[in-house]
């Protein structure tokens, strides 16, 4: 284990039996762990390497509810995790052994279908899933799709503003949403958005998608829902070089064609998913792409073609053209398996997640390949190509000693060449405790300084979920002092009217 | 003394807001001031001039992105844009028929959170900011985002200043999302809906799989003031609803979607007439005469209703039209009473605001422009203010008095 986390102020622990003396009343017994074994279950989310069992785990199931636990640990200065499905890859509900989890699971109901305004309101810890299920006999859907759709919840989607396959046409979370509900640490509950567009006032919605539960606990979201598009059919495409299929993804967007989907897999990421589920994919390409189409039948035959051609221009050895709604969801088998197919293959993967522009692709790739040789560890890698984001997996053995460091340090040297070709840390998986250590590769001081403030306007005491995204925990009181020189004038030769 | 300072770059630009902060001298930040009518009225003695900052710094058509200066005109991005083929796809309204005052920076499009009848399909211009530079009221430069759209390292600061109309920070780079315009576009058009039904209509177009990417309705008065025969000549009110997309998707969708409204009188537009019309409502240009305009943001359900009520207040509304479904409304009024207390109490409780987006300045001074909030909200947002311009110098008082 090489991330630490802030020490635990034993003071705070102490002052627990008074808080569950004040929740006394209003948070039934049944709804609050404490005993040892009831806490395992919660010890981490989906970056398992880590694990810490919560000091207290807290299931409320009412506004009102939440709004007291805030109130009450901000007043006793113990600290709160928020956590909704609990599928974070980087750590975003990662447990303190000093705070308490806020677990959003019995926030479970779809309070509202609103078809004529296309939109659902529901509780956040319905899952991303259950909002299709809900909607899909009136012929709609909720675009964003995470791979864990079927178990994160659409809070933690708020949260991490989730992607997934479809977000190069339809948008991330932070594109879907209309309205939140949200409780701040005070224990006061604002309103954001609702049915309407573009509320008036300082985009806290927007800023509040994707802030990893250190601003506020979300208490109810409202989505937008599309109608179901009439065909999709998908391309399978082999590639004789990651190069070849790099470009083939460039060209088709510069032919001013976007897909629903469009993804790729390199050699040991497609014999892995092939031997896991006889998808029906070819072995003797060095890259897959699965591309997808929606929308009217002529629409989608007609860019069948087009896309194929592109295809072929760039070398492509292998096309194949969904013809049935099974045979497109066989293509989709493999990629959606990459992972466990993957796990497969190794006791123990990394997931990583950086995004870099699409025309640096195949030197990314490249450099992975070379940085697998320099730490001696096995990598299969599998992007949302369309939009740039890499999911290298990185394969290793948590038993033997040091090989979970070295995965680390592996994955941290992609994360750094992302940054380094004018990417990003992170494209989906959001920073958590996994990437904190390596913002400063993207941010300097004064860039992280003026996202910290951001949080102090929001939680001036650090209570949510503090250890995560920012490597160093500054104070507020020190973030706001401003150090200014009064009486010059330090540009002279600034043009003046 | 008043004067205006005009920084070349991002040094000039930190140098002046840290002079600004450090002498508590409020500035009224501006890139062409196309959009002054936009919000209160600042009352500062100096003025930061950000037109200087100018020109596209990076433009990769593949990559679907540009990069530029805050203040690079419009008219400039899109045109380069055009050249290759793209388009800022949250179609920003051109604001210079209202105003009268040109038709501004990229930075200010930004800044006031611009969209257009694409809205409800594509986004506003806060789906579109990828990151950015800018200098906050601490005088400090800093940056958030990137340049891809899949990002999740940090806080979404893109959000936040979208729409702040620079009261946190100035931009002094922008990096925004691009995508190929369409080949094809076609608007059909249907004639004589009440404003109820036209609602509806445009409800289930939206919620069939036909992917419109607008949706409009023009009031008989509204629809008399257009320069597109068809729209003009009707003597009805018409409702609009554009098809975008390849010239095979469009003509499919195109058959499906009239098919839907059967028994209605249907007139289909193409390309060039399709672009005059969305540029008409885009633009409000049934409402120029109207000394103010309102823009309302309602439930698209509710949106005749909302009108209906407004109108039955006795408030002096001229002229009106809906937008995005019957989502976005604007409202003209005659006279020189904003009516503003008087107007939000017919909107939808709970979910909706309005904007007074036209009124002479004394007007816009003493009523509040953008919607009040209510008290945790507006707590928050003064402490979301501190947070970037503690000393309060930015454009104070552009969005709510005393913030």
């Amino acid at each position: 284990m090489t991330l630490a986390m802030p020490k635990p102020d034993a003071e705070a622990m102490a002052r627990l039996p008074d808080l569950l003396t004040r929740l006394k009343g209003v948070l039934p017994a049944d709804n609050v762990i404490v005993d040892p074994r009831g806490l395992k279950p919660y010890e981490c989310d989906a970056l398992t390497a880590y694990r810490q069992p919560p000091l207290a785990v807290f299931l409320p199931e009412t506004v009102a509810q939440v709004a007291a636990i805030l109130t009450a640990c901000d007043a006793l200065g113990i600290k709160v995790v928020p956590r909704g499905g609990g599928t974070s890859l980087s750590g975003g509900s990662f447990p303190l052994a000093d705070g308490v989890l806020l677990a959003m699971g019995k926030f479970n109901r779809v309070l509202e279908v609103d078809i004529e305004n296309r939109c659902a309101r529901v509780q956040p810890g319905v899952t991303n899933l259950a909002i299709s299920k809900a909607v899909e006999h009136l012929g709609f859907y909720y675009a964003p799709d995470p791979s864990s759709q079927i178990a994160c919840s659409i809070g933690g989607n708020v949260a991490e503003n989730s992607g997934g396959v479809h977000c190069l046409k339809y948008g991330l979370t932070t594109n879907n949403l209309l309205g939140l509900e949200v409780v701040l640490i005070d224990g006061s509950v604002i309103r954001l958005g609702g049915k309407h567009l573009d509320a008036a006032g300082y985009d806290l919605m927007g800023v509040l998608t994707g802030s990893e539960g250190l601003l506020g606990v979300v208490t109810e979201v409202t989505v937008r829902i599309l109608p179901k598009p009439s065909t999709a059919r998908a391309l399978l495409i082999g590639f004789p070089s990651v190069e070849s299929a790099g470009d083939a993804v460039a060209k088709t967007i510069a032919a001013g064609i976007i897909p629903a989907g469009m993804e790729m897999m390199d050699r040991p990421a497609i014999h892995a998913a092939e031997a896991f589920c006889n998808a029906g994919y070819p072995l003797d390409v060095e890259a897959l792409s699965i591309v997808e189409l929606d929308g009217p039948p002529a629409e989608v035959d007609d860019l069948m073609q087009r896309v194929s051609e592109i295809a072929r221009d760039c070398g492509a050895v292998s096309i194949r053209a969904s013809n049935s709604e099974d045979e497109r969801l066989a293509f989709w088998a493999g990629r959606k398996a990459a992972f466990p197919a993957v796990g497969r293959l190794s006791p123990d993967y990394l997931c990583m997640d950086g995004t870099i522009p699409r025309h640096r692709l195949a030197e990314v790739l490249t450099g992975i390949t070379r940085l697998s040789g320099k730490h001696g560890l096995r990598v299969a890698n599998v992007f949302h190509a369309g939009d740039g984001n890499l999911h290298p997996l990185i394969l290793y053995d948590a038993n033997l000693p040091g090989e979970l460091d070295r995965a680390e340090a592996f994955g941290a040297d992609i994360l750094r060449l992302c940054v380094e070709v004018g990417g990003v840390l992170t494209g989906e998986h959001g920073v958590g405790i996994e990437k904190r250590d390596l913002m400063g590769t993207m941010f300097d001081e004064i860039d992280l300084a003026h996202q910290e403030r951001l949080k102090c306007a929001f939680d001036p005491n650090h209570r949510l979920n503090p250890g995560k995204v920012f490597p160093v925990l500054h104070r507020c009181a020190e973030l706001g002092r401003m150090h200014v020189h009064r009486g010059q004038l330090p540009f002279p030769d600034l043009p003046r009217f | 003394m008043a004067s205006t300072l005009k920084p070349r770059d991002t040094r000039d630009v930190a140098e002046a807001v840290a002079w600004a902060a450090a002498e508590g001298q409020p500035l009224e930040v501006l890139g062409h001031g196309s959009k002054r009518g936009l919000g209160r009225p600042v009352q500062a003695e100096h003025t930061l001039d950000l037109s200087a900052l100018s020109g596209i710094l990076s433009y990769e058509p593949a990559e679907l992105f540009m990069t530029a200066r805050p203040g690079t005109p419009r008219a400039e991005i899109e045109a380069a844009l055009a050249a290759r083929g793209q388009m800022l796809p949250f179609e920003p309204i051109d604001l210079a028929p209202l105003y009268g005052a040109g038709g501004g920076s990229i930075g200010g499009i930004f800044a006031a959170n611009l969209a257009g009848p694409r809205r409800f399909k594509a986004g506003a211009a806060r789906d579109h900011l990828l990151g950015f530079k800018a200098v906050s009221g601490r005088g400090e430069s800093f940056k958030s985002g990137g340049t891809v759209v899949k990002n999740v390292t940090g806080y979404d600061l893109s959000k936040l200043a979208c729409g702040s109309f620079g009261t946190l920070a100035c931009f002094t780079e922008i990096t925004f999302k691009v995508l190929p315009a369409a080949e094809k576009t076609r608007t059909l058009l249907l004639f004589g809906l009440d404003e109820p039904a036209a609602i509806a209509a445009m409800a289930r177009a939206g919620g069939a799989p036909h992917e419109v990417s607008g949706l409009a309705h023009l009031p008989a008065a509204a629809a008399a003031l257009s320069q597109v025969g068809y729209v003009r000549d009707a003597g009805k009110p018409v409702t609009a609803m554009r098809l975008e997309g390849t010239a095979i998707s469009v003509a499919a969708r195109l058959e499906a979607l009239r098919g839907m409204f059967p028994g209605i009188a249907q007139e289909e537009l193409h390309g060039m007439n399709s672009g005059r019309l969305w540029t008409e409502i885009r633009d409000v240009a049934a409402l120029l005469d109207a000394p103010l305009v309102w823009r309302l943001s309602v439930p698209p359900s509710e949106g005749a209703a909302t009108v209906a009520r407004m109108r039955s207040t006795g408030a002096p509304v001229t002229g009106w039209l809906y937008d995005q479904a019957g989502g976005q409304i604007w409202l003209g009024l005659d006279g020189s009473d904003a009516a503003a207390d008087k107007l939000r109490r017919e909107l939808p409780r709970g979910d909706g605001h309005a904007t007074l987006i036209r009124a002479p300045d004394a007007l816009r001074a003493a009523a509040a422009v953008f919607q009040p909030e209510p008290p945790a909200l507006v707590a928050l947002t003064r402490r979301v203010k501190g947070a970037f311009d503690p000393k309060a110098i930015l454009n104070p008082g552009r969005m709510w008095a005393g913030i």
